[in-house]
């Protein structure tokens, strides 16, 4: 087997790719030279953290410190998530719930199905996976959700006017944002192996992982992010878009 | 007679700007009331408190003698019609605008009402069909009419209804207006048409910049 072993010495050398992106913003006039250093550092710096505490964790091998780190991953998600809906009330609560209701299923399924055995090293970086996806889906969903109901004000209350409640009122809104969320999900589905090797594919067949299995791994993958970002949009859009309205069924 | 809405001393302020001041007045049930003022004066404003869009930020409504704060919003809308200054429109042909109001309440559109509502204002039934894009501004504003009526309203609120009409139409909707307050309908219309204020109207409500400057009875 002809498996990729990163020795430090090469790490090191690749380090000099770096340079290659500051030396590009120098010249450029980009001035993205400190922006760059700076995550370059934190990069490293956090993902030297992260191996060391994973490897902690899978050390360990138990099953109630796995659920507190995915509970952690889902909270600092659920944050990040929260800040791209600054008009959203309660995001971080709602976007909490949704995020680890999507995540719980999806894993749920997966554990239930035997596709993977609740052990850290197959919880954590599946999970991992899933939250940053329904992340990124919750954004699309509150940037869309917000901006719809700024433009579409005069739509919605024309139907509060016609005696409509608020869910029906919201509700092509509400569909339009869950399908924005789910739309880049759908998307990489379709184009999956024609345009992009995903990176945990590639990461499996540079670890010497035969592309035969290696294509297995990613079909289960594809499966479980189109789960968690349908359940997470979903809920995350039909928990938010009350925040809108007071309890007079006004909009505000 | 317990007036059908009362409004006492209402103040509706948004930030610090006291967009309506002071207001107090009694609507009975068959009044039909013109409401004139220059432009920014208020007259939006105070149709959307009346239809519970918004609520008084001081002072109080009273529909049919209960505190509106009290009654149930949608319920209440649902009695009340509505057509806004710039008409909209929703989802993609007429239909889908006129069995809305059927939708919300659990209920399949009444071809016949529609077919009456359009030969009130002799408009072809076969607009039913058609896309609310290619409909032309008066067109869009007849049809968000005969939807604030498909279920005959006991208030009905016109923001400018015939703006956008020719004189002929304009006509033809003052008429059914006229008709439909015969029939018991409570009629608000802001008109900047001096003509049009006091053709059929009862009373006319003069506001200017956010207070009631005037309550005129007409004939
Ligand atoms: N939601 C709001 N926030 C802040 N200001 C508002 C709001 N709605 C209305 N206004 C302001 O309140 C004033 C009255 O507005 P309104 O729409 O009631 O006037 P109007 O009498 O209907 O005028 P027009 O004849 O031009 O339609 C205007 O100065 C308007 O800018
Ligand atoms: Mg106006």
């Amino acid at each position: 087997m002809n498996e990729a072993n990163i020795s430090f010495s090469s790490l090191m050398i690749a380090s000099l790719l770096v340079f290659v992106s500051l030396l590009f913003s120098y010249f450029q006039k980009l001035k993205l030279e400190k922006e760059i250093l700076v995550s370059v550092l934190r990069a490293v710096v956090q993902l030297i953290a992260v191996g060391y505490v994973l490897q902690y964790i899978f050390g360990l091998e138990n099953p109630l410190f796995t659920t507190l780190f995915v509970l952690l991953m889902t909270f600092n998600a659920s944050h990040n998530a929260a800040k791209r809906g600054k008009g959203i009330r309660n995001g971080l609560l709602i976007s909490f719930v949704s995020i680890g209701a999507g995540t719980g299923a999806t894993l749920a399924v997966l554990v239930a199905s035997g596709a993977i055995r609740y052990v850290p090293n197959q919880i954590i970086p599946v999970g991992g996976m899933i939250i940053s996806n329904a992340m990124v889906a919750l954004g699309l969903c509150y940037r869309q959700i917000t901006a719809d109901f700024q433009s579409r004000r005069d739509e919605i209350e024309t139907k509060l006017s016609l005696g409509a409640d608020i869910l029906p009122s919201s509700i092509e809104i509400i569909r339009d944002s869950i399908r924005t969320g789910m739309v880049p999900t759908i998307d990489s589905a379709k184009t999956l192996g024609i345009v992009s090797l995903p990176g945990m594919m590639t990461g499996l067949i540079l670890a010497g992982t035969s592309p035969v299995q290696a294509v297995r791994y990613q079909i289960m993958v594809t499966f479980m992010l189109l789960s968690t970002t349908a359940v997470s949009s979903f809920l995350a859009c039909y928990l938010c878009y009350r925040g809108f309205f007071n309890d007079r069924k006004q909009l505000l | 007679m317990t007036p059908q809405i009362a409004f006492h001393k209402v103040f509706y302020r948004s930030g610090e700007k006291a967009i309506l001041k002071d207001l107090s007045l009694e609507i009975f049930p068959g009044d039909y009331i013109s409401v004139v003022g220059p432009s920014g004066s208020g007259k939006s404003t105070f149709l959307k408190l009346c239809c519970h869009l918004i609520s008084p930020t001081e002072g109080s409504i009273l529909i049919n003698g209960a505190d509106v704060m009290k009654l149930d919003p949608a319920e209440l809308r649902k009695k009340i019609g509505y057509c806004f200054q710039t008409p909209v429109l929703f989802g993609r042909t007429v239909e889908d605008n006129l069995s809305y109001p059927y939708r919300i309440r659990n209920r399949k559109m009444d071809g016949g009402r529609v077919n009456k509502l359009f030969s009130l204002f002799q408009m072809d039934p076969d607009y039913l069909k058609h896309e609310i894009v290619n409909l032309s501004g008066g067109e869009k504003q007849r049809i968000a009419l005969i939807r604030s009526l498909l279920f005959q309203p006991e208030v009905l609120l016109l923001d400018e209804a015939t703006s956008a009409l020719d004189p002929e139409n304009t006509l033809i909707v003052e008429r059914v207006i006229r008709t439909l307050n015969q029939d018991g309908v409570t009629v608000l219309w802001i008109t900047h048409n001096p003509e049009q204020s006091r053709k059929y109207a009862g009373r006319l409500l003069a506001i200017e910049n956010g207070e009631i400057k005037s309550m005129e009875a007409l004939k």
